[in-house]
């Protein structure tokens, strides 16, 4: 797929991939085996009919296309770019072997694109009203997803989202270099025109809890996130200068910072910045830092081999010219006399015997402390999920990392008529598996709202 | 969209806004605060609350006018609408029957505390009110405060009402009280807050201050308003507002809200001038 060249993107914002023109997304699923056993779909969380999109583009016939992939994804456009296809559809792919698997996203992606540009959406037969009322906690994929079904089923949904904007981690977390705004919007206002109700600046657990909620919706899906920044818990963390990833990128996506003073949020302009962390969050603040002309790198304890971010995300960032520093842990944050933060101490790592996760955990070797010259940093090591509604709702499961806890299968929660999936479940994921926790909550819940 | 029900300057600098906001004014409490934007591409910004009215689905809040913001804040009319009124934010004040209780506001803090005394006089507890601020004719909401609590004692740093100087003489006042007091809570700036906390500390008072550090999205997202209390950092969005005075690190926070001090004026020099320019 096209792509804006490194020397160019590392000075803007706009989208890094340019997308497929129809030629080549027709070259491309032409090269579909359409093998019987439809691996590609099991390995989809969301279980799209991969095969028969992607005969469809072959044919050239890309509305019959779109069509297919919406039975099963509200969200394709988003899902093209963000999702992990190489440890799903296309990691199965039987062509994968010869490192030739289809590049079923980036099909994805085509379709959603064409669709949106083709101008009117086409919009699915919504059955009678149920007259069920259903209210969805947090307005990023999980719920996003649960709206979308739940309303194509003839209920009545009304999405609650705590910020200013809907979207969730698409809009405040994911740059929009990598996943443009518009493309959210554009998503949002979808289901807006499907009749779901958007109410904003509404906290629930705060504003309202979710049992003043029961008292006038039959059932809620909880989908709030992963919304409470770890941190490292060394000497000098709350210097300034030292960021959580959320903060950072919210102040970036969410605020518009990157266009400070048009968006009043204000940023600093930073000439050398560690992110530390190597996952997906870890290459989106580097990436993101790097664009607003800091000299960036990358600290992370482990070697590149356990990069838990995609790695066309690294290759992205390694040809935007960040720095890797690998087998590298930071130790503690030195401050200048003003509380600035100024350096970051790090001890070398050699990796030992494979740990709970599989990976070989890193072991520091002594002796071997570094200095990095810095004036910001930014901590992405993970989140946990947002207490506000477990601490406010009495007699709701709670799991030992503060998740909520809910059945794999259907999304039930301890108490009933509650229903919860995505990141507040599982702690910080992926998209896709949001998605997908919301695609079997809202069946569950639509088994539920039919029974009544 | 939240109206502007009323909007005034009730001494120089400090404001007073209502807006109507009836799914926060349902649930508010004394000590909590909400989350504003003045407009569609604005920072998000805390701000205590400092009245509401359950029925008319109105909060109020007093703040000054001091940066982007506030100053597009200030100049709302009745009628006008801003995108983002979020709330009611952190966790309540702790509204027990101590005995004699103290509460201490400076600045905008006047109206914030107000809520918060109100709040402990229905509870039982002997209330007295401390007032600070640079001169007499800062002060507000005198007449208020009169009907709630059992004493109202003022500080102004000219000295052209009560007490001439600052919260330094809070020591001589608690002193001269005669009787035990039983808890200290301050709102206001950071500074007064830090210098009740550290007169109260010698006089065994329990001290509970309401901080005011950087905030964006105001529900234990982001983390920027991380503060170390005692030994723990703790957010000041979900853990807070209130805190022990006597265990909050004040150096950082003192540091940590200067963080955009410079750039916080960008926007005031460049996009007001440009308006200016308009109206030439």
């Amino acid at each position: 797929m096209p792509k804006q060249l490194p020397e160019v993107r590392r000075h803007n914002f706009s989208e890094v991939a340019l997308g497929y023109t129809a030629e080549l997304a027709i070259e491309e699923a032409r090269r579909c085996l359409q093998c019987p056993t439809g691996k590609c779909v099991t390995n989809c969380p969301v279980e799209i009919n991969i095969p028969e999109f992607v005969k469809y583009i072959a044919e050239g016939d890309f509305a019959a296309g779109i069509r297919i992939l919406k039975q099963k994804n509200c969200l394709p456009a988003i899902c093209g770019r963000v999702c992990p296809q190489e440890e799903q559809c296309e990691g199965i792919c039987t062509l994968v072997k010869k490192g030739g698997q289809i590049a079923i996203g980036r099909l994805e992606r085509f379709l959603a694109d064409w669709e949106a540009a083709q101008g009117e959406l086409e919009m699915p037969e919504i059955p009678p009203a149920t007259g069920r009322k259903i209210a969805v906690v947090g307005g990023g994929p999980a719920g996003l997803t649960v709206a979308g079904d739940l309303i194509k089923l003839g209920h009545q949904v009304t999405i609650f989202e705590a910020l200013h904007k809907m979207g969730g981690v698409l809009i405040y977390g994911i740059p929009e270099f990598r996943l443009p705004k518009a493309i959210v919007q554009r998503e949002v206002d979808y289901l807006k025109k499907l009749g779901v109700e958007i109410i904003t600046d509404f906290v629930v657990g705060k504003t309202r809890t979710i049992d003043s909620l029961l008292e006038e919706y039959d059932a809620i899906f909880v989908g709030s996130g992963a919304g409470l920044p770890w941190f490292m818990e060394i000497p000098g963390e709350n210097l300034n200068g030292v960021y959580s990833a959320n903060e950072y990128l919210t102040r970036m996506n969410l605020m518009g910072g990157f266009l400070f003073p048009e968006y009043q949020t204000p940023i600093k302009t930073h000439k050398r910045v560690a992110v530390l962390g190597g996952g997906n969050v870890a290459m989106d603040c580097a990436r993101t830092a790097l664009r607003l002309g800091a000299e960036t790198r990358i600290i992370y304890r482990r070697s590149r081999q356990e990069l838990p971010a995609r790695l066309e995300e690294v290759e992205n960032a390694e040809e935007e010219g960040i720095v890797f520093e690998f087998l590298t842990l930071p130790v503690r944050y030195i401050g200048d006399e003003n509380g600035w933060v100024k350096q970051i101490e790090c001890i070398k790592m050699q990796l030992g015997e494979p740990d709970a996760s599989g990976r070989r955990r890193p072991i520091p070797i002594e002796g071997s402390e570094t200095i990095y010259e810095v004036d910001a940093a930014v901590c992405a090591i993970g989140n946990s999920p947002n207490p506000l509604i477990a601490a406010t709702t009495p007699g709701l499961e709670i799991g030992k990392k503060g998740n909520i806890v809910a059945d794999e299968a259907t999304g039930k929660t301890s108490r009933p008529r509650i229903w919860a999936g995505g990141d507040v479940v599982t702690g910080a994921a992926t998209v896709i598996l949001a998605m997908g926790a919301g695609r079997r909550a809202a069946r569950s819940m639509h088994e539920y709202l039919c029974s009544l | 969209m939240f109206k502007v029900i009323e909007s005034r300057m009730v001494v120089p600098n400090i404001h007073l806004l209502t807006f109507h906001a009836p799914a926060v004014a349902r649930e508010i409490q004394p000590g909590q605060f909400i989350i504003v934007r003045a407009d569609e591409n604005g920072e998000r910004i805390p701000l205590s609350v400092a009245d509401w009215n359950r029925e008319k689905g109105t909060i109020t809040v007093s703040m000054m006018n001091v940066g982007m913001t506030t100053s597009r804040l200030a100049s709302l009319e009745s009628g006008m609408s801003i995108p983002t009124v979020v709330g009611p934010l952190g966790n309540a004040t702790q509204i027990e029957k101590y005995g004699t209780v103290i509460c201490l506001g400076g600045c905008y803090g006047i109206g914030s505390i107000y809520p918060i005394a109100r709040a402990l006089r229905e509870k039982g507890n002997r209330v007295i009110v401390i007032l600070e601020a640079r001169s007499s004719y800062l002060l507000y909401w005198e007449d208020r405060f009169a009907t709630i609590c059992d004493r109202l004692i003022l500080i102004t740093r000219d000295g052209t009402r009560g007490f001439r100087g600052h919260v330094g003489r809070l020591s001589e006042i608690i002193t001269g009280l005669g009787g035990p007091v039983n808890r200290l809570i301050i709102n206001g700036c950071t500074f007064l807050l830090k210098k009740g906390s550290e007169t109260s500390q010698p006089l065994g008072i329990p001290t509970v201050v309401s901080l005011n550090p950087i905030m964006i999205d105001g529900t234990g997202m982001c983390g920027v308003c991380r503060v170390t209390v005692g030994s723990a950092t703790r957010f000041a969005c979900v853990h807070g507002p209130d805190f022990d005075g006597h265990q909050v690190n004040w150096a950082e926070l003192l540091q940590r809200r200067k963080t955009y001090l410079p750039e916080e004026v960008v926007p005031l020099r460049t996009s007001r001038c440009e308006e200016h320019r308009h109206t030439l």
